[in-house]
């Protein structure tokens, strides 16, 4: 996907959207709400957290065993496996299939990884008719839009918009009541649900030691997608992967917790491959795509730990500049701070992906809510290293820091310029402060104050101070 | 009480020693008052946290070198600003990494110490007889609080300002925006969190807004003194000095 627009473009954009700082103030507050109390009501919340942890980190060390033994355990059940090494190779792999199988209508339920590969556009070029089922992703794709929020995706959009959307594309008399809305959307969905051929999902875990994957959501659509059509798709993240049954306890709680607030989400399915025989339920045919595209590339290096990453949420919820801005403003697949980091790994040919990882104040909200205690600020900062290596940094800023560094390391350049700071400041500044200030610092300027250098400084008063001290005989 | 018993180098950092001098004579004298022997290196100036936050490590290594030259063999260092602090307990781990200095590094992050942590976890005061008339409110600056655990301290020192009622501030724990180049390099997400942390900070009707970092305060005050709020912004040393009114 390119992006037509800079980075900064969107940011400017997203500040003065006022629907969307609506919708953004409600919806962060909510979640971020929730989960304060979810998270408080567990006393052993920090020691879950260190569990989901450990599981995760144990998954990554092994994958090269754990994805053999989950793709043996699918194939044991009847299910087909597709290592997909890239995006490329994924949407061909479904495409064909489809083809192959007769299919003209497919039914989607939520997945990041379909998003990161644009399945949908492809499919849809393909000439198959692609449904999103899940709310939020079908109010988006109505609008034509892609997601804004991992786990949240049209979070971006107010009720009132989601009214117009319904009254232009359903029929549906205009309202801001949420059951009627929802009504509509169901009812449009079901008649998708009972025509489609094949159902497509993302994988919340995969279970190697029992060849399962396990989705998680709220609303039950998932269960259609997957149930309903003659022919399952699923797509995984390779790293997706916990070893066994049991880690899930754990990993279904902090993923419920930390994403909604809730103490397990309302559906949890497990499934393992297609009806058996004599089986009434379920798909024929099963299938499974490990998609890596990019990631065991990140795994042995300095990102590696962005691969814990269970696709909460909470960072962004958390995060003071996701909330300003939203998440179309990160222009990638993934949002929010963990998509900042992501961003620039997973899709490096987007052209200011680098600058994803400068918009961010190191605050460290999102490491404090991460229920896997991903260091985000530290990889934030690793970011912001390798594009100075690569050359990426502004001319201004490389000559400021230049001077910086220059003052910093010799004591008679730092008392020399900051007399002159002072003596400047003596001429601009009014009331102890600057009002304004030259180019770049107008930036600072611009919407606050900036404090001038009083008359001496530390130092100065510290001597002052000592030799008074002495001579009264302290 | 004796004087001598304790020796600490006072890192007063570049910016509290050109912009907020009192900041550090309130840090330092307290400290003293407290039987502290403060010693202030002449050629002690940055911890290169500008620099490191920037990406420019080469730079940042240089800056930071040159400070663990002048802290080695020191004894205790504290500072009165969270985020310096945080720099070298946290940060300097990763800049070293790999490289001749990596055991100093460590051995400087374990002897490091932000200034109310050292006054309340290591002297034990929290009661240093000030006095201040009128409602304060506390922010929480984001690396103190995240990388350094403090926020506590503070409470507990400000608790005991005789006079003074203290009052929670609404979102006490969200960034105010400041993040050092990020102020400037992305001004506009800055300051329009900037804006959330001031109605906050107006909302509790304080005189006062104390924090423990001077970025948060460069930050703030900025901000206040743009909107020409009558509500003032100190470094939690100045209140405790009795030093509201020097600036
Ligand atoms: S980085 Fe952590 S908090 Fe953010 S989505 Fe991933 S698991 Fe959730």
């Amino acid at each position: 996907m390119t992006q037509t627009i800079a980075f900064y473009d969107r940011v400017d954009q997203a500040l003065h959207d006022t629907a969307l700082q609506t919708a953004l103030n409600r919806a962060t507050t909510r979640f971020v709400g929730n989960r304060v109390s979810a998270i408080s009501a567990l006393c052993e919340a920090d020691r879950l957290r260190d569990q989901a942890r450990a599981i995760r980190a144990y998954a990554l060390a092994h994958l090269d065993e754990l994805l053999p033994q989950l793709a043996a355990n699918v194939e044991a059940r009847g299910g087909h496996v597709c290592w997909a090494s890239d995006g490329e190779e994924a949407r061909r792999y479904i495409i064909e299939l489809a083809r192959a199988r007769g299919v003209r209508s497919i039914v989607k339920s939520k997945s990041m990884a379909s998003e990161e590969i644009h399945l949908n556009e492809a499919l849809e070029h393909a000439g198959f008719e692609v449904v999103e089922t899940d709310l939020g992703e079908y109010i988006i794709q109505l609008a034509g839009e892609t997601p804004s929020h991992i786990i949240a995706p049209a979070i971006h959009k107010t009720r009132e918009q989601v009214s117009a959307l319904f009254e232009q594309h359903l029929g549906m008399p205009p309202t801001t009541e949420v059951p009627p809305m929802i009504r509509t959307a169901r009812q449009a969905l079901r008649q998708r649900f009972l025509r489609a051929d094949m159902g497509i999902s993302g994988v919340n875990f995969g279970v190697a030691d029992s060849g399962a994957i396990v989705i998680v959501e709220n609303e039950g659509n998932a269960r259609l997608s997957t149930t309903v059509p003659r022919i399952h798709v699923a797509i995984m993240g390779i790293e997706r992967i916990v070893a066994r049954l049991a880690d899930l306890g754990v990993m279904l709680q902090v993923l419920a917790r930390s994403a909604t607030g809730q103490k397990l989400s309302v559906y949890t399915s497990l499934i393992c491959g297609s009806a058996r025989p004599g089986e009434e339920d379920g798909p024929e045919e099963f299938h499974l795509v490990l998609l890596d595209n990019g990631r065991s590339r990140i795994l042995g290096g300095q990102y590696a730990e962005s691969l814990l990453c269970i696709r909460c949420g909470a960072c962004l919820n958390a995060c003071p500049v996701y909330q300003a801005i939203g998440g179309h403003a990160y222009g990638g697949v993934y949002s929010g701070p963990i998509g900042a980091i992501l961003t620039p790994l997973l899709q490096p040919d987007l052209p200011d992906a680098y600058l994803l990882p400068q918009a961010s104040s190191l605050c460290g909200a999102c490491q404090e809510v991460c229920p896997v205690r991903i260091a985000i600020p530290d990889m934030l900062l690793r970011h912001r290293a390798d594009a100075v290596r690569a050359g990426k940094a502004h001319p201004v800023e490389k000559a400021a820091i230049r001077g910086y560094t220059l003052t910093m390391t010799h004591p008679a350049i730092y008392r020399a310029s900051g007399k002159a700071a002072r003596l400047f400041s003596r001429i601009l500044a009014r009331k102890g402060r600057f009002r304004r200030l030259p180019p770049p610092l107008h930036l600072w300027t611009k919407q606050r104050d900036f404090p001038a250098p009083p008359s001496k400084t530390f130092r100065e008063l510290w001597a002052e101070h000592r030799k008074q001290r002495s001579q009264n005989g302290a | 009480m004796t004087t001598g018993s304790r020796r600490i180098t006072f890192f007063a950092t570049c910016i509290v020693d050109q912009l907020y001098p009192t900041v550090g004579m309130a840090a330092a004298c307290l400290l003293e008052q407290q039987g502290v022997n403060v010693d202030v290196p002449d050629d002690l100036l940055c911890c290169g946290q500008m620099a490191f936050n920037a990406g420019f490590r080469d730079d940042a290594y240089t800056i930071a070198g040159r400070t663990l030259e002048v802290l080695r063999g020191k004894g205790d260092v504290v500072l009165p600003s969270g985020s310096c602090a945080a720099m070298i307990r946290h940060l300097y781990h990763e800049l070293f990494a790999h490289t001749p200095f990596a055991a100093a590094a460590d051995e400087l992050a374990h002897r490091t110490y932000e200034w109310s942590e050292y006054l309340v976890d290591v002297i034990g005061v929290t009661d240093v007889g000030a006095h201040f008339s009128g409602r304060i409110t506390y922010h929480d600056a984001c690396h103190g609080l995240r990388f350094l655990g403090l926020g506590k301290q503070a409470r507990m020192l400000l608790n005991h300002v005789a006079g003074a009622e203290v009052v929670p501030l609404p979102g006490c724990d969200q960034c105010c925006g400041f993040g050092g180049l990020f102020a400037i390099k992305q001004a506009s997400i800055s300051t329009a969190m900037l804006e959330r942390k001031l109605e906050a900070i107006e909302s509790t009707k304080a005189d006062l807004l104390v924090t423990g970092d001077v970025s948060c305060m460069t930050q703030i005050a900025g901000g206040l003194s743009r909107r020409q709020s009558a509500i003032r912004t100190r470094h939690l040393a100045e209140v405790l000095a009795n030093m509201v009114d020097a600036r």
